[in-house]
């Protein structure tokens, strides 16, 4: 690292970090609707799979990359609706319908990637976002969303409403808030959010999908919430501390730690951002639960 | 004695009723699986038939399917256990990898003891370090109370990396990408030692240690003090407190025996048949399936055991469905299909639903007669 | 003048229960009308009927003379509906501004308009003089204030006609003097009024009219000041109701319970139990009387060892047992009727055979060998269903499908089977009909006579009253007084659980 000043090198270790965490913000925020309305999106895992292999797909038939992220989107959004649906029609235990929906993403894009492509393990290169400056598309719009995120939430009707829904279902409800229309729109709107960050990895820094990309970005998001406290600024900082970790990976080779440490970094931070000792954090009074009326 | 029969003719119908609503939801999706085929212009019935015949079409292929269905039960049972005291231990892939490379390394350092020592004792340090890695979760869940899920998760990864780790150093066999064997005295029993029919397989006494593992998961769970403690800490954490049973330790409890029920899959997985552990590039998979055994078999461990039957017939049969040229990644829908279902008690609620409307009809039509 | 609503002809069914069967049910302009019933009479599922939370399966309703159909709550907020529900419905971070426009919210292009909000809220507040505070966060008030809130959300909206549910539940007895003044006052300003209670006193005291519903029917509709309590009760019941309960003088023995210097802390680490000295004797039932929220529950979760006593002693017979486990406390011979029996005292999905050992499940009589025998502990059940007269098919049902009062008999039959020492009984009665009552009313009388100590945590006033030979006051984590059941009024008893004193009172 000789003759390379502190400055480029702070550069560097910025800019990666950003890259690395625009997934894991738009998941964030996707999981942030779905959570604050009341229903666990563990399967944002499985929905950026399928957004990152929609991207790619439709990416691949037409040629266009702006194809292949808002065919992400549908995509995204479908699958969440099928969560939504599962969690809130069948009352079914949320976590148990995602992980469902991730085990069924990783089926069904395995099957896809060979049937379209004829062999496993990855799809051919794809026209993709190529960078403007030192990011891609998905960064800028990353942080666009953050804060359309945050107005959203806090600053309209909608927000009010749907946090009401996932801290006190039945309240809104007496005062004509329709808890399940509004639960659906989040999920599919999370669905939607997953869906593009699943393509902001495979259409925005490679150009192509590998099975088993997502590794595990979904669940850090999730992470990233909590200890972004459920709030579209906390959980987008979070997400650039663990971007971050990921980010040394790539950077500091030269590090004497072996480097399956490094790669097992930005989980074992994980686990001390959820377990409380960076800080507290409380959810939604009535997250998880699925909501019945007419009970006592 | 006549009360003794009548036990057991009660646990055996309750048995059936729990595992009846997943027996219709894997029906259901055969079904589907069926018309997927067909939408691909091949024969379900070819398929299927391909399906069967590939994995239990003679003794070897039998015991080819039979050593996939081995970890499938002590995965599954691990996660079953899990959810009876209301946890997901979705960390078993983690666990069951750690219980990979600690009997490898069980199997490898402790040379010069008799077979049945050897193997006993590689056997349960596998099983241990499975059990002390999930007793991680627990103790963060009791203590802190962090979702087990996120770090379940999490420390799947960690396991992955570890192993990777000591696979690539410690264990190294030079310029290769896998660990050192482990010594013969360390390998379990192969059917094919005795019985010539399953000389081209590699079916170990491994299969006969899970069923026992299922019965002993099904006796601590029902029959014991211990497991009713688990259990009514899963369905009722704070009448369990109230009724002087010690919530966080039993969360502990569940999660090590639940990892230890992961760590003697991994265990089992050396010394029975592959005998060194590899540079894993990803997940086993052998957690991930053993979450959806656990939820078709309805957490019971005989319906775990039926459950992983069948999901080692799916996935043994399914190249022999290539050949037939129906893709093999059709299983692999037929399987999310089936966790889908299952996961929504689909079967459940539309049958609930049926059995609302016609009491609500039945006590509309008495008000009219009256 | 049409009545301002009018209800004809009401049918609902749920699985299982015919709520509410042809009933015709009117509110006349700016009168107070009661509806009076026990628990599951089915008052609250007309009223939600009314208020568009369910719909009838038979039955038509007018307003104003008008037909119309209400299919969810902004319908009948559109017509001038408003309800305040026996639960409050507040979202517990949101400020009182948040909670009372939600749902409404005035809004600036596609922003909340927060400011608008406050000075609308500000406004009402002043027009009905029902003082609160816009910018408090829910979690923060008092309940006095929570049910203006609630008052003030139905006002906001419009409403002309109020349907309050259970309202007095967590008030005092002045608090409720306060309300019916308020009632009174919004009448006045034109409004009419539904209230939904069990509480005769109260039916009495601040209704114009009262319709009396049992077991989803209409019993009768009578004008207030032409009847008087017991008829009332007898009508609710269906039978004569005797209001006292039958036993003799309580022969006190030494304590088994004392309590020195209680200190118990919240989850804000806020002291709810500040200070509290206690003792109850063998032979006698001490009653705690107070309203919800003033430390009764931490007192009771302090003594099963539920929650941390911050400083102070607890003993029984002798043997202190502060801060021990659930386990050893039970041990200790001290048996506990919690006062939620889904969520404490019962595990729904399990049989009854299996709640039955709940606490002593590992006690050696229900061994055999290394494991349970379920055949012993199928047999302890069936003698407590016997001896406790539960109404059920047999010992392996789920405990869920038994009705309130058999689900809390068996909860009495196991805690008191154990034979405790001290028994604690918390809110024993609630939810249960009055057959029930009587009969948990008599075994803990019964468990009195036979030396044993027993300490009474109620709401209900009357029953405090009835079973106590002494009672406590509880009043802000303090106990204020302790009388003989003998020289305890009500009105006494009420002014000392608002805080006051009785200098001289009678």
């Amino acid at each position: 690292m000789e003759g390379i000043g502190i400055l480029t090198v702070l550069g560097i270790i910025i800019t990666a970090s950003i890259r690395s965490a625009t997934p894991l913000i738009f998941a964030s925020l996707g999981g942030n609707f779905s959570e604050r309305s009341g229903v666990f999106n563990i399967g944002l895992e499985g929905i950026m799979t399928i957004g990152a292999f929609s991207a790619v797909y439709f990416s691949f038939k037409t040629g266009s990359p702006w194809a292949g992220l808002f065919g992400a989107m549908v995509m995204g959004g479908l699958f969440g609706l099928l969560l939504a649906f599962l969690s809130i029609y069948f009352k079914a235990n949320q976590v148990i319908v995602g992980t469902a929906i991730n085990i069924l993403a990783a089926s069904l894009t395995t099957f896809l990637l060979v049937e379209i492509w004829g062999r496993p393990g990855q799809t051919d290169n794809v026209e993709y976002f190529k960078a403007w400056g030192p990011f891609n598309l998905f960064s800028y719009l990353a942080f666009a969303m953050v804060v359309v995120a945050y107005y959203v939430m806090y600053k309209t009707p909608f927000g009010l409403r749907l946090r009401a829904v996932g801290e006190h279902p039945r309240a809104a409800d007496t005062l004509g808030v329709n808890v399940y229309v509004t639960r659906y729109i989040c999920v599919t709107i999370s669905g939607i959010l997953a869906g593009i960050g699943g393509a902001s990895l495979s259409i925005g820094s490679l150009s192509l999908f590998k099975e088993g990309m997502i590794a595990g970005k979904g669940f850090i998001s999730l992470a990233a919430l909590i200890f972004g406290k459920w709030n579209p600024v906390g959980a987008a900082l979070a997400c650039l501390f663990f971007g971050f970790a990921d980010a040394i990976q790539t950077i500091a080779t030269n590090l004497p730690v072996p480097k399956e440490f490094l790669y097992a970094l930005p989980y074992i931070m994980t686990m001390f951002a959820v377990s409380g000792f960076v800080g507290r954090s409380v959810g939604p009074a009535a997250g998880g639960i699925p909501y019945e009326k007419g009970e006592k | 004695m006549e009360s003794k029969i009548n036990e057991y003719r009660e646990a055996l119908l309750k048995t059936l009723k729990e595992i009846a609503y997943p027996l219709v939801a894997i029906f259901i999706s055969f079904i589907a699986g069926g018309i997927l085929v067909y939408s691909f212009g091949k024969n379900p019935v070819v398929a299927y038939t391909a399906l069967i015949k590939g994995s239990m079409g003679d003794w070897n292929k039998i015991g080819e399917t039979l050593v996939t269905v081995t970890p499938l039960i002590l995965t599954g049972l691990s996660i079953a256990f899990g959810f009876r005291c209301g946890l997901f231990n979705i960390g078993v892939e983690g666990q069951f990898i750690i219980g990979t490379i600690a009997a490898v390394w069980a199997g490898w350092a402790f040379t010069g003891l008799p077979g049945i020592l050897h193997v006993t004792l590689t056997l349960i340090i596998g099983s241990l370090a499975g059990g002390l890695w999930a007793s991680v979760i627990g103790l963060l869940k009791a203590k802190v109370g962090s979702h087990e899920v996120i770090n379940g998760i999490m420390m799947n990864y960690i396991a992955m990396y570890l192993s990777n780790y000591i696979v690539m150093t410690f264990l190294n066999v030079p310029e290769k990408a896998y660990s050192v064997a482990i010594a013969d005295t360390a390998k379990l029993w192969r059917f094919s030692q005795a019985f010539s029919q399953f000389n081209h397989s590699r079916l170990n006494i491994g299969i006969i240690f899970s069923l026992i593992v299922a019965l002993v998961a099904y006796y601590i769970l029902n029959k014991t003090v211990r497991g009713y403690e688990i259990r009514t800490v899963g369905f009722n954490p704070y009448a369990a407190e109230y009724g002087g049973i010690s919530v966080k330790r039993n969360i502990v409890l569940a999660m090590v025996i639940s990892g230890i029920f992961a760590g003697f899959a991994g265990a089992i997985m050396t010394t029975g048949v592959q005998y060194r552990v590899n540079n894993l590039f990803g997940f086993t998979g052998y957690g991930l399936d053993g979450i959806a055994v656990a939820l078709v078999g309805n957490n019971h461990p005989i319906g775990v055991i039926l459950s992983a039957l069948l999901f080692g017939i799916l996935q043994k049969g399914g190249p022999f469905m290539q050949i037939q040229g129906i893709p093999k990644e059709v299983v692999g829908i037929i399987q999310g299909i089936i966790i889908l279902f299952v996961a929504a008690n689909f079967v459940k609620v539309i049958v609930e639903n049926m059995k609302q409307n016609r009491e609500l009809k039945k006590i509309t039509a008495k008000e009219e007669i009256e | 003048m049409p009545a301002v609503i009018e209800m004809k002809g009401i049918g609902k069914s749920f699985p299982g229960i015919r709520a509410n069967d042809d009933i015709n049910f009117t509110l006349e302009q700016g009168e107070i009308h009661v509806l009076l019933g026990e628990n599951g009479a089915g008052k609250s599922t007309l009223m939600n009927i009314l208020y568009g939370l369910y719909q009838p399966d038979e039955g038509q309703i007018y307003i104003k003379g008008k037909p119309v159909r209400i299919i969810n709550p902004n319908t009948a907020i559109s017509h001038g509906i408003g309800m305040v529900h026996q639960h409050f419905m507040l979202v517990q971070p949101f400020t009182v501004t948040e909670n009372i426009i939600l749902g409404k919210e005035p809004s600036k292009g596609t922003a909340l308009d927060l400011e608008k909000a406050i000075m609308d809220v500000e406004e009402i507040s002043k027009r009905y003089e029902l003082k609160v505070d816009p910018r408090a966060v829910v979690q923060d008030i008092s309940v006095g204030m929570q049910q203006r809130v609630e008052i003030l959300k139905t006002l906001y909206r419009g409403a002309e006609i109020l349907i309050l549910d259970e309202p007095t539940a967590v008030l005092t007895p002045q608090e409720i003097e306060e309300l019916g003044v308020t009632l009174k006052s919004l009448v006045n300003q034109g409004k009419s009024i539904i209230l939904i209670t069990h509480k005769l006193k109260e039916v009495i005291s601040m209704s114009d009219r009262v319709t009396i519903i049992r077991r989803g029917k209409v019993v009768d509709t009578l004008n207030t000041k032409d009847t008087n309590i017991d008829e009332l009760a007898e009508k609710m019941v269906g039978r004569k109701v005797s209001f006292t309960v039958e036993k003799q003088a309580a022969k006190v023995d030494t304590p088994v319970l004392e309590i020195k210097g209680l200190k118990v802390l919240d989850s804000r680490k806020l002291e709810v139990v500040k200070g509290v000295d206690l003792q109850v004797h063998g032979g006698e039932i001490l009653g705690i009387a107070g309203v919800d929220g003033n430390g009764q529950s931490d007192l009771v979760n302090a003594i099963t060892g539920l929650a941390k006593a911050e400083t102070g002693e607890i003993l029984i017979d002798g043997k202190e047992i502060t801060n021990l486990t659930p386990k050893e406390i039970i041990e200790s011979g001290v048996g506990h009727i919690p006062e939620d029996r889904h969520k404490r005292g019962l595990v729904l999905p399990f049989s009854l055979a299996e709640n039955a050992i709940l606490g002593s499940h590992y006690s050696s009589r229900f061994r055999r060998g290394l494991g349970l025998s379920y055949q012993k502990i199928r047999e302890y059940c069936r003698k407590l269903i016997k001896e406790y007269d539960i109404r059920t098919p047999n010992e392996k049902v789920l405990a869920r499908s038994l009705s309130g009062g058999n689900q809390q008999k068996l909860i009495v039959a196991r805690e008191i089977d154990r034979d405790p020492s001290l028994c604690i009984a918390s809110q024993p009665t609630r939810g249960l009909d009055v057959g029930a009552i009587e009969f948990v009313h008599k075994k803990l009388v019964e468990l009195r006579d036979e030396g044993k100590a027993v300490l009474l945590v109620s709401l209900e006033l009357d029953e405090v009253m009835a079973l106590s030979d002494r009672i406590a006051v509880m009043y802000d984590g303090r106990i204020v007084s302790i009388l003989d059941a003998k020289d305890a009024t009500e009105k006494k008893l009420g002014i000392m659980m608002a805080g006051g004193s009785i200098q001289g009172a009678v």
